[in-house]
């Protein structure tokens, strides 16, 4: 890797002023479990990390009766093992146990699991962000089985890479940032974007802000399940995934949110999954429907086409789990 | 030969030899107290770093290592590949910086700067027509017995064509490839290898730095995997310890990661079009194969189908690919997984195209086998089929159950030769009793100290723990490189007669004071004694105390006298896998195999090759592949994200049973650590084609391979 300069600030305050206000200065380090990998790879080249280990208020899970607060800093283990989130927060558990290994569950933190870098190959070979080389995207000619189906109209052609965020988008849940001009809450669907440039980032955290909380709503009375398809049940990233949070009205679904993994630069709504099935009761076949139009509008590249009929199970398996009973 | 005093001991008679032992550096390996080379940190140490091509085929123009070499802290710099010289794949070491610190070694490589040539590149060869137009073809001889062609057209013969093929994979070696190097005098160098052959190293670097090969050696204590790619002293050794002279400093030498497994070695691919023919009720008549494969820039080794069956009319013609995509280097079995997969899969097929269950046309066909294994073959068959409750989960091809989970049984069966290599123990008592065997020998993670032990444990009377064992360094006698299963037959050989002989200088050496003849004495439960009179006996102690101030020492060679092993094994192996129809996943859920080789030493240590075997055929069968990008001609998985192997939750139940008793254990003893690695890429293909009704031609089985074949003609 590059020389860097390593800041290990004590105060939320501290560490925004010694982030700088454009990208490629400085980088955020939570559990570094993916930032120094990076950073061996010379994909992320900082001439700062800043640390937040030593902010110890950005750690810890605090649940009243109308939501869950999680500090970014809390680790993927801390999750799993809280009774609050396991008692009102199933699909969270479910969602962070898909994270199989017991190193990142340990050192990763929840914040740092939903700013993770995109795993695209070309990416991590150097490639940059787009996959640039001769002045084009290596993606639609190259080995592109793992790239995304939907939102893929370029130049961008990586996939999200968190495993979480489709289930907290899906749960409605929100991130607080904070900047040298205060503190901003946001959706965390609104928290990523598919960056047009070079030089854009693939969430819309700025340069200079930390995300400090993760706050989901209470899940009154809702059915969610997450599933993932993924050819290793170690270590391993799904091929596709699914987050599905239904609100019932007594058989029928009164509100539904379906959120995909791994199919696009950005975790991806899909609003004609999500009004296949309101107002429906939840069957094979409505499920099957509403996987169906999860991904009517895939453009599958060159070597991914298996994607599409992986996101169409993973949508319908995560409705009837859901609907089952959920996580 | 009657009576031949180094025979292994009649089975009634062996307290040891056949047991199930724990490996005896298990909780030195277990607790990290074990040294890998790559552990080895000596004083004032110096960390060598390459720099590696980025290009797939160049030829280089430039070098400039000055920038790198005015860094403080670098303290010597080497071009490996100067000037005019080609790179053949990307990743190669082009030249080598040794400093202070690794952080420091890995800026100044960066900042070697080196100009290329850019050269055509082939990366992918999976498709013939382009690899011809390309120019990268180069044709082996054909191999033709028989009148295949007449075989074919008798009216009764059916026959089953297809295309068939196996990727190239690395060896992901958990410990890298590399040494470390120390200069102990002008002439004189030592070095911590990460090798297979401990006693053949020195020579190579003798001969590379034009020094007395007594002048080296080579210390290798433990090894984190080699599987045939770590024979070499390579292109980094050299560099290593040349730097380690200009330096006046151990180098210490080994590869990154990405390194690992884009520049230490490639498995060959094979693909093939398959032809294959029998009559209506099995018998396997006539075989043609057009096969094509790349083990990297030179052509590598034909590939020999039909496999373990010696169809009576056959041809085979074999093309080598030359590409861009790493240095071929043996992988464990070297070749016969490619031609296991290429040969019983087709087989399957014709199965399926005759009706016939494949077990049943393996069984018929058994007597093909060369060397007259027939029975052997029929005897393991029956035993997979009963581990694998074949009778009960076995169905005609497609699964009818409903859903959308299909579960499937799949057959292969597999050979190996396995005689032990050349090589000599010395086995030395001393007066206090206590008990050492040295071999310039190796552990690859296989049993083989532990197989030491207990020979020599077993022929002198003692416990295993009694012996002290000293392998990994080429200052002890020398014994031959560990690849082709050669070792436990070459150790257990030369120990067994180094052993009988020290015990029978020992029995010299009491025999007046117990007033027994010497070859009346024999060695048992710590004691020496007069056979059938346990009244004339000393302990273990007492008798070596009788030595007075002299050591008891023999050297035992093999070969030598006395047949205590043989070559050429068989073995059957039986996957069960479910298949989502769906997603196209496969799941195992079970492995079994029944595996012969000779006298077994260790049942435990003998058992467990063979479940490594299984999880590595599991990974190559399931998940790995060298992935290639024809833009850039790079590897895009160098790393363990992505170059994926299979964890726990992913191998299933395994199952084991090793073949042993009368017919077996007189062979005495054979290598066994090809063989059980052979068969999985062809039992689980099959296993999958059984599930799902239709064949998926290529490894890996990955998801999107699956759906394809479902979408082309499955059940599904």
């Amino acid at each position: 890797m590059e020389r860097f300069e390593y800041a290990n600030p004590t105060s939320r305050k501290e560490a925004i002023s010694l982030l700088a206000a454009e990208w490629g200065q400085t980088e955020v380090l939570a559990g570094g479990t993916d930032l120094v990998s990076c950073m061996k790879d010379f994909a992320c080249t900082p001439k700062r990390v800043v640390s937040l280990k030593r902010i110890s208020d950005l750690r810890g899970i605090r649940s009243s009766g109308k939501e869950l607060r999680i500090g970014s800093m809390t680790t993927i283990r801390e999750l799993l093992e809280d009774q609050h989130v396991k008692q009102g927060y199933p699909a969270l558990i479910q969602s962070a146990e898909y994270i199989r290994s017991e190193q990142l569950r340990n050192m990763g933190t929840i914040g740092g699991e939903l700013l993770q870098r995109p795993r695209c190959w070309y990416f991590r070979l150097g490639y940059g962000l787009l996959a640039q080389y001769n002045g084009k995207s290596l993606v639609p000619d190259g080995d592109n089985r793992y790239h995304a189906i939907l939102g893929n109209s370029g130049p961008a052609y990586f996939v999200s890479p968190s495993m979480m965020a489709p289930i907290l988008i899906a749960m409605g849940a929100q991130v607080r940032l904070e900047g040298p001009g205060g503190a901003r809450e946001i959706t965390v669907e609104k928290l990523y974007r598919t960056p047009a440039q070079p030089d854009e980032r693939e969430h819309t955290l700025h340069p200079n802000e930390i995300l400090t909380e993760i706050i989901v709503p209470r899940q009154e009375g809702a059915r969610s399940a997450v599933y993932e398809v993924r050819q290793k049940e170690a270590l391993d990233w799904p091929l596709t995934a699914a987050a599905v949070v239904l609100k019932m009205n007594g058989d029928t679904v009164s509100h539904a949110r379906v959120v995909l993994g791994h199919v696009a630069p950005v975790p991806w709504p899909s609003p004609e999954a999500e009004q296949t099935l309101e107002g429906k009761t939840v069957s094979e076949d409505v499920a099957e429907a509403a996987g169906k139009a999860a991904v009517s509008k895939a453009t599958p590249l060159s070597m991914n086409g298996y994607k599409v009929q992986l996101a169409r199970v993973a949508v319908k398996r995560a409705i009837m789990q859901a609907a089952q009973g959920g996580a | 030969m009657a009576n031949c005093k180094y025979e292994w001991p009649a089975a009634g008679d062996r307290r040891l030899i056949g047991k199930s032992i724990s490996r005896i550096d298990g909780p030195a390996k277990s607790s990290g107290r074990a040294k890998y080379s790559l552990d080895i940190n000596l004083p004032g140490m110096l960390f060598a770093k390459s720099v590696n091509c980025p290009y797939a085929h160049v030829r280089i123009k430039s070098i400039d290592t000055s920038a790198a070499e005015k860094m403080p802290g670098v303290k010597a710099v080497r071009v490996i590949m100067g000037v005019g010289k080609e790179v053949q794949w990307a990743g190669d070491q082009v030249a080598a910086v040794s400093a202070v610190s690794e952080e420091i070694a890995e800026d100044a490589a960066r900042a070697v700067k080196v100009e290329y040539e850019q050269l055509p590149f082939l990366v992918n060869e999976a498709d013939f027509d382009k690899d011809k137009t390309a120019g990268r073809t180069r044709q082996a001889a054909e191999l033709k017995v028989g009148d295949p062609d007449k075989a074919f057209s008798d009216p009764d013969v059916v026959t089953h064509e297809g295309h068939y093929g196996i990727p190239v994979i690395t060896h992901c070696c958990l410990e890298p490839h590399g040494h470390v190097t120390e200069w102990m005098g002008p002439q004189s160098l030592r070095t911590f290898s990460s090798t297979q052959g401990v006693s053949a190293m020195p020579a190579q670097f003798a001969e590379a730095l034009n020094i007395p090969a007594n002048n080296v050696q080579t210390i290798c204590r433990y090894i984190g995997g080699g599987f045939g790619s770590k024979f070499q002293m390579d292109a980094w050794g050299l560099a290593s310890a040349q730097m380690a002279k200009d330096a006046g400093k151990p180098v210490k030498y080994l590869l990154e990661r990405a390194e690992e497994l884009e520049t230490a070695g490639c498995r060959p691919s094979g693909f093939a079009r398959v032809k294959v023919g029998a009559k209506k009720d099995g018998t396997l008549v006539a075989w043609e194969s057009d096969c094509w494969g790349t083990g990297g820039p030179t052509p590598s080794g034909v590939l020999p189908i039909p496999y373990v069956l010696d169809i009576p009319n056959r041809i085979r013609r074999h093309t080598f690919i030359l590409a861009n995509i790493g240095p071929a280097r043996a992988w464990r079995a070297p070749n016969h997984p490619q031609a296991a997969l290429l040969t019983m899969t087709p087989i399957d097929d014709l199965a399926a195209k005759l009706n016939m269950d494949p077990l049943q046309l393996l069984m018929k066909n058994a007597d093909l086998a060369s060397e007259g294994r027939g029975k052997v073959y029929r005897e393991e068959l029956q035993k997979v089929a009963e581990m694998s409750e074949w009778s009960k989960y076995w169905h005609p091809r497609g699964d009818k159950t409903p859903g959308h989970i299909k579960r499937g049984l799949g057959v292969s069966i597999h050979t190996w030769g396995g005689r032990g290599h050349a090589g000599n123990c010395l086995v030395t008592i001393q007066p206090d009793g206590s008990v050492t065997a040295e071999l310039g020998s190796q552990d690859l993670g296989t049993g083989t100290r532990t197989v030491i032990a207990i020979v020599a444990a077993e022929t002198l009377g003692l416990p295993v723990e009694a012996i002290r064992v000293k392998i990994g360094d080429s200052h002890y006698p020398f014994d031959g490189p560990s690849g082709g299963s050669t070792t436990v037959g070459g150790v257990s050989a030369s120990t067994r007669r180094a052993a009988v002989d020290a015990r029978d200088q020992l029995f010299a050496a009491v025999a007046p004071g117990l007033g027994v003849p010497a070859d009346q004495l024999e060695a048992v439960d710590g004691k020496i004694q007069a056979k059938g009179d346990a009244s004339k006996s000393l302990t273990w102690k007492q008798a070596c105390r009788k030595l007075g101030v002299k050591t008891v020492q023999a050297h035992g060679k093999n070969p030598g006298q006395c047949m205590l092993g043989s070559s050429g094994v068989g073995g059957a192996m039986v996957a069960d896998v479910s298949v989502d129809t769906e997603t196209g996943l496969v799941k195992i859920n079970r492995m079994a195999v029944a595996q012969d080789c000779g006298l077994i030493i260790d049942m435990k240590t003998a058992e467990s090759q063979c479940y490594g075997a299984m999880i590595m055929g599991i990974c190559y069968s399931l998940f790995e592949e060298k992935i290639m990008d024809n833009i850039t001609g790079r590897m895009l998985n160098p790393n363990m994200e992505f170059y994926k192997l299979a964890g726990i939750g992913d191998i299933g139940e395994l199952k084991v049973h090793m073949m042993t008793g009368p017919g077996y254990d007189e062979r005495g003893v054979i290598g066994l650590g090809e063989p059980p690695v052979i068969s999985p890429g062809a039992a689980i293909s099959n296993a999958v084609a059984n599930a799902i009704g239709v064949r998926v031609p290529t490894l890996p089985v990955t998801p999107e391979k699956v759906l394809a074949a479902l979408a082309k003609g499955g059940m599904a």
